[in-house]
């Protein structure tokens, strides 16, 4: 019932940002999901990521496609443009506005359904294209809107509401993302925000295409004995490799790591994160191994977490493209034509 | 043209077809020919009919040379440029009676070659370029330079003409420019010592091609994107659109760089297939760019569910569909109007969409930069239904002329300020009774932002799933569609209310209809004419309809696709139409027309004589 505004009520002792925002200003409208759906954890870890980063909320485009999932684009931050597109396509809408300016920061939220079967295609092209958007799935193994069926993300052997067994192999879109070429993957849990909120900061500001794959169960149709998306399946085989804590580009790095430990990246806006690799002998930065580190931990009912893969050096889309410094939405109409001369020029060749 | 003409009315009025194998380089010859005639002040027509295929299949190409300035097929053939042994029987069947083959004789083919009212010249021309050139590439090349050579003497091209033309080609490659050059004069020799050139048909010099161009309907079109300011381009390649984004991506390249940094000021994403191109362009107009995409019948059925969206959202787009003959893959370098009822209902549930019709490349040109206008006014998709016809051929068209005081019509978008002084922004609510609401865009003001979506939304940009909340936005999109009456271009007219027969017709359909109206009137029948240009239909449209008894829709589509649209959207009387159909996938000719009407006509007479 997102038509019923919340009243906007600020306390004067309620903390602010750079921006001199609260919290508040960050919100959305009411969920409409269920009551301890994982989403809404997912909704309030992006709402305080970007509180924190003091990002203007008009700053911040809003993207998904269809389910439970894509719904949540309109639960967070309703000061920024929001677009629920058609099912699967989001990356499609993403790759047009971010064409027409590559100003604002782009956040799409996906699900299972709408990511890895029937928008496939899209999630793998946009990863090939590397552009600049922080993509979430909040990945739960069903089809929530349609009452439960399997999704392609389901594991083999876990266990529908009703006791129907999965028998499909799934997809695993860390592991497609990693061979697809993906500049940043990541993997997360919606009970875990302290892990998810930094991973959502270093996500945004990534240069490029930015994965995070957040396990977040449905309470309604996947949260049973027997289904390996429910929570504790997941509080019990979620395994972080790399903790990633945000540095913003004033703030200095005050926590104390034991030498090899941690490893900072820098952003290409000067912020910074901070990988700390809670098993030493795994690198971030090294595609193959990543993928090995992670499908042996899978093949052990493993779900591997945290910063899994980071490549700030691969250019992005406008890069690639060669594009402008001003974002083409803004360049004025008289740069754009080549007049009556032009044409004249134009036209002697077809004489 | 009648029959019997005689041969002095030959001059400057008549039919070369060239028959070739596709992957020879041919077409760089008949483009020449063609050219050389347009050069001598003299209208032609040039028609390519090729297969979907790279090398090794049957190609031919058409030449019209008209002095009256026709632009429609007149569906006679007075000479064949017969190059591919294949089809050598067929093509000696359709020269019309008293014309002439031509053929390359160093493989004589007394036998298959027999047709008395067909005079057949042979020219040993694989033969003369084996004697000259060396290499095989070559020699297959130049084979089709000689027969242009022969054919300049026999038909009296300048040969100087083809001579600069083919120095504008080559200029910087001497040794190629040498070769081809002597090429054309062999065959220019050989066809003077061995015929009695000129023949009766012939050229002769006119001043009827100055002020004029000859351009393909992509090309236009794609300079009509330029022009507007469009700056995102997304497509997926299909036949026969891809040449449009190639033309854009060529003339971006050369009048869309920074000055300074040599950057880019525009994005072209080839997608991975019709639905992203469609998606990529809403994200960028709901973003504020101005963006499109070319595709063709295939391609529209893909984009259905995101046409919907936009319709629904209200969210500009152009798109082209460059119309080739179906159902299905059908026949992808054939020609047809067969996505008139796809493209003005595309999408499920209540859908009508804005269509707009050029009639050839110069109105691909100026209706592109309209569509743009269009789209942004209406806050809707446009689309621009061509065809292969007009966007693959070389038309003659008066040269395109751009009025620097042209401004993009960006519709009603809210700027920064405006949003500034609002109490609250409501996306989906009619404030000034034309039934199009204003708009925002991202990252201007936070007070702007909106959930777009395709799920039902009340008038204030909510979602809902109440009837009276979900009727109001749907009944303004009704309201939308009428007001898009008053912008879209008005049908254009040659006659009104002079006759009781009038024809109805659009795109492609027009040069025909033009040249059948003339061809009726020379036989004592007399038509008024409406070529529609746009969708939704306007008043003036239903005032011509409403002031004849008698209809003849003409177009290019079996299921009479135009007239069905016109029977649902019209006040029209449904008996007063008649169809003269055509969809062989070839462009139509005259005749068509002619003996469509005629029959009807007379058909007519029979019945009234029974009665009576």
């Amino acid at each position: 019932m997102s038509f019923i505004a919340k009243p906007k009520i600020a306390h004067p002792s309620l903390p602010k940002n750079a921006l001199g925002l609260t919290r508040r200003d960050y919100e959305g409208a009411m969920s409409t999901l269920c009551a301890g759906c994982g989403h809404d954890s997912v909704t309030a870890a992006i709402t305080e990521a970007v509180w924190e980063l003091s990002l203007r909320p008009e700053q911040l485009a809003k993207l998904s496609g269809i389910g439970c999932s894509s719904k949540t684009t309109a639960y967070f931050v309703s000061g920024g443009h929001g677009f629920n597109s058609v099912h699967g396509r989001m990356p499609s809408i993403a790759t047009g506005a971010i064409a027409a300016n590559k100003d604002l920061y782009y956040i799409g939220v996906s699900g299972d359904g709408d990511t890895l079967s029937i928008g496939f295609g899209q999630f793998a092209h946009a990863i090939r294209r590397n552009i600049n958007m922080l993509y979430m799935i909040e990945n739960n193994g069903v089809y929530g809107l349609t009452k439960g069926q399997f999704s392609a993300s389901a594991d083999i052997g876990s266990k529908a509401k009703r006791g129907e067994e999965n028998v499909q192999p799934p997809i695993d879109p860390v592991v497609a993302a990693l061979t697809l070429g993906a500049t940043f993957v990541a993997r997360s849990f919606s009970g875990d925000k302290e892990q998810l909120i930094p991973l959502i900061q270093a996500g945004l500001k990534h240069k490029g295409f930015a994965l995070i794959d957040v396990l977040s169960p449905c309470v309604t149709f996947n949260d049973h004995e027997g289904s390996t998306k429910s929570y504790s399946f997941v509080r019990d085989h979620y395994d972080e490799v790399v903790h990633t804590d945000f540095v913003a580009p004033a703030q200095e790095i005050t926590a104390q790591y034991a030498a090899g430990e941690a490893m900072p990246v820098t952003m290409h806006d000067g912020s910074r994160i901070l990988l700390r690799k809670l098993d030493p002998t795994y690198d971030p930065t090294r595609r193959g191994k990543a993928y090995n580190y992670l499908r042996d931990k899978l093949a052990q009912g493993e779900y591997v977490t945290g910063l899994i893969y980071i490549d700030e050096k691969s250019p992005e889309f406008h890069e690639v493209n060669g594009t402008t410094q001003v974002p083409i939405n803004q360049l004025p109409y008289e740069v754009l034509s080549p007049g009556s001369l032009g044409l004249g020029k134009i036209l002697s060749r077809y004489k | 043209m009648p029959q019997s003409a005689e041969p002095q009315d030959r001059l400057n009025d008549f039919v070369i077809k060239l028959a070739n194998v596709n992957g020879t380089g041919s077409a760089s010859a008949n483009t020449l020919l063609m050219k050389s005639i347009f050069r001598m002040g003299v209208p032609v027509m040039g028609k390519n009919y090729f297969p979907s295929n790279i090398q090794g299949l049957p190609t031919w190409y058409e030449i019209r040379v008209t002095r009256e300035g026709y632009v429609a097929r007149s569906g006679r053939v007075d000479i064949m440029v017969a190059m591919n042994a294949e089809t050598y029987a067929k093509d000696l069947q359709e020269v019309s009676s008293g014309g002439y083959l031509l053929y390359d004789s160093t493989w004589p083919r007394p036998a298959l070659l027999k047709r008395e009212d067909v005079t057949i010249l042979g020219v040993p021309l694989a033969r003369l370029c084996n004697e000259t050139f060396q290499g095989v590439r070559a020699r297959i090349l130049l084979k089709n330079i000689m027969y242009a050579g022969v054919l300049a003497a026999l038909l009296d091209i300048d040969l100087d003409v083809m001579r600069t033309l083919l120095g504008e080609s080559y200029g910087s490659k001497k040794a190629l420019l040498d070769s081809n050059i002597y090429a054309l004069e062999i065959g220019h020799r050989y066809a003077k010592e061995h015929f009695n050139c000129p023949l009766p048909l012939r050229v002769t010099r006119m001043d009827k091609t100055s002020n004029h161009i000859m351009i393909d309907g992509n090309t236009a079109a794609a300079l009509g994107c330029l022009y507007a300011g469009a700056t995102v381009g997304v497509w997926y390649p299909i036949t026969p659109s891809t040449s449009l984004m190639d033309a854009f991506k060529g003339f971006c390249q050369k009048w869309r760089l920074d000055p300074e940094t040599g950057k880019r000021n525009y994005v072209i994403v080839q997608a991975e297939d019709e639905l992203a191109a469609i998606g990529a362009v809403l994200g960028a107009s709901w973003n504020g760019a101005r963006a499109f995409t070319p595709t063709s019948g295939p391609g529209i059925s893909l984009m259905n569910e995101f046409i919907g969206l936009a319709y629904y959202a209200e969210i500009p787009a152009v798109i082209f569909d460059v119309q080739r003959v179906g159902p299905s893959t059908g026949m992808p370098t054939r020609t047809q109007q067969c996505d008139i009822m796809l493209a003005a209902y595309a999408s499920h549930g209540d859908t009508r969409h804005v269509l707009l019709f050029p009639n050839s490349p110069e109105e691909c040109f100026y209706l592109s930069v309209q569509a743009f206008d269009l789209a942004e006014r209406l806050q809707t998709p446009v689309f621009v239904m061509s065809d292969l016809d007009i966007g693959m051929n070389d038309w003659m068209c008066p040269a395109l002329k751009w009025d620097d005081s042209y401004k993009p019509d960006r519709g009603k978008v809210l700027s920064k300020e405006q949003i500034e002084q609002l109490d609250k922004f409501y996306r989906y609510m009619d404030k000034d009774g034309d039934a199009i609401p204003y708009r925002t865009l991202p990252g201007v003001h936070p007070k702007g932002a909106y959930f777009t979506r395709g799920s039902g939304h009340t008038q204030y940009g909510g979602y809902t799933e109440d009837s009276t909340e979900y009727q109001i936005v749907l009944d303004r999109l009704k309201r939308k569609f009428d007001t898009a009456k008053r912008f879209v271009p008005p049908a254009v007219f040659e006659g009104r209310n002079s006759q009781p027969v009038g024809i109805v017709s659009f795109g492609s359909c027009d040069g025909a209809v033009r040249e059948a109206l003339d061809l009726l009137k020379r036989r004592g029948v007399h038509a008024d004419y409406m070529r529609i240009r746009a969708f939704p239909f306007g008043e003036d449209i239903e005032e011509f309809l409403a002031q004849h008894s008698l209809l003849f829709v003409v177009e290019q589509n079996r299921d009479a696709q135009l007239r069905s649209l016109i029977t649902l959207e019209t006040r029209v009387e449904k008996s007063k139409l008649r169809s003269i159909l055509h969809y062989s996938g070839f462009p139509m000719a005259s005749t068509v027309i002619v003996d469509g009407v005629l029959a009807e006509l007379d058909a007519k007479k029979k019945r009234v004589a029974v009665s009576v």
